[in-house]
């Protein structure tokens, strides 16, 4: 066991490798037996990822999923932030100009369009479940911006901790949420071409959610809607603890 | 030679990072903004250039296209990363504005990939 440890610990990042490489087989075959081919097979790989994340949250306590696992902390690595962008990027690599252009203004449109939207619904549920002091409605809804968001906004509003807690989790809700529901309504809201793909990530611009969630849908897709969806979390910084806290301030 | 893609692709990372970072500091927001996306433009305009063929094409291009064919493993890495416990311990509050933010902003997609389409149709027929 100890010797296993050892290896497994030192390797972490090959382990990693190997680890999601099987449960990509697994999904893939999953996939092609169950459902026949309806649900893809990246979809399932995400979901048992996030199954897996609970389970390594609760077994551990930690804060990183199965990353806390130590025989799995090369997962912490593989799934980072570091790698997630520079796999990211590299799927920019054949995408043709004229697409990002055609795409530009409503690209643009849906950013803005997605923090104000996210913003609204989540400060709205808020006042509904009570809240009035306009820092806590502000940071609430900046949590359903993205999880990033909120805490950025709370902390300079200078919210309470167990709010910002709040914010965070309403983020991550979102997050999950995109990875695992986008395959099942893509088809319903038209989510088929690079333009409405440039138009999902500037709505829903939590990068993760985006990032999976069309994975789960169709590859091709990944670079518009990734595109957009990292420009989402900077105008919400951005918008949060300024116009949208005025606007709420104004309205309480 | 693979490692000239590589490099490459890890430059427009940097260089977009640094950009973003400072786009941040520059508007005062506590976030690197869109330092990924500008990233990507400069992978799609590098790899539309011909002063970069010798970086992206052949040997060097599956530099780029193997890390591209990674993607998929790295989010199923990172899926497995998120913190989902503490995304249900937020209680209902967060269950409901995170639910709710998520729906109102899917209806959306269809509306505003309209306004799009119609920009780019009469675009056309100018």
């Amino acid at each position: 066991m100890e010797i296993l440890e050892t290896v497994f610990v030192r390797n972490s990042l090959v382990v990693a490798f190997a680890v999601v490489g099987l449960t990509i087989w697994i999904s893939y075959f999953l996939a092609d037996k169950l459902t026949k081919g309806r649900i893809h097979g990246s979809a399932i790989a995400i979901a048992l990822g996030l199954l897996a994340a609970y389970f390594g949250g609760k077994a551990t306590g930690g804060s990183t999923g199965v990353a806390d696992i130590t025989l799995l902390g090369g997962i912490g690595l593989m799934g980072g932030g570091m790698m997630r962008d520079f796999a990211i990027v590299a799927t920019a690599f054949g995408v043709k100009l004229s697409e990002l252009k055609k795409a530009g203004l409503a690209g643009v449109v849906s950013i803005f369009a997605g923090v104000i939207v996210s913003f609204v619904v989540g400060a709205v549920v808020a006042v509904l479940y009570g809240y009035t002091d306009p820092v806590a409605v502000t940071t609430i809804g900046a949590g359903a911006v993205t999880y990033i968001v909120g805490p950025v906004t709370g902390s300079a509003l200078g919210a309470d901790s167990d709010i910002i807690a709040l914010s965070v989790a309403a983020g991550l809700i979102k997050s999950i949420l995109v990875m695992i529901g986008t395959p099942l309504v893509a088809k319903t809201i038209g989510l088929n071409n690079p333009q409405s793909a440039m138009v999902f990530g500037g709505l829903m611009g939590t990068t993760s959610g985006v990032a999976a969630g069309l994975a789960a849908t169709d590859p091709k897709l990944v670079p518009y809607g990734a595109m957009t969806a990292t420009f989402y979390t900077g105008v919400g910084c951005l918008l949060g603890p300024s116009i949208l806290f005025f606007i709420v301030n104004a309205i309480l | 030679m693979i490692i000239y893609g590589v490099a490459l692709l890890s430059a427009c990372l940097i260089l977009g990072m640094l950009i973003g970072e400072v786009l941040g500091v520059a508007l005062g927001v506590q976030a690197n903004v869109g330092g990924v996306g500008i990233a990507m433009l400069f992978l799609v305009l590098s790899s539309n250039s011909d002063k970069f063929k010798a970086l992206v094409k052949g040997a060097s291009g599956t530099g780029i296209q193997f890390w591209s064919a990674m993607y998929i493993p790295i989010v199923v890495a990172m899926a497995a990363r998120q913190n989902v416990i503490a995304a249900f311990e937020g209680g209902m509050l967060a269950v409901v504005a995170g639910v709710a933010a998520v729906i109102v902003s899917f209806a959306l997609v269809p509306v505003i990939s309209k306004i799009g389409n119609s920009d780019t149709s009469s675009q056309e027929s100018q």
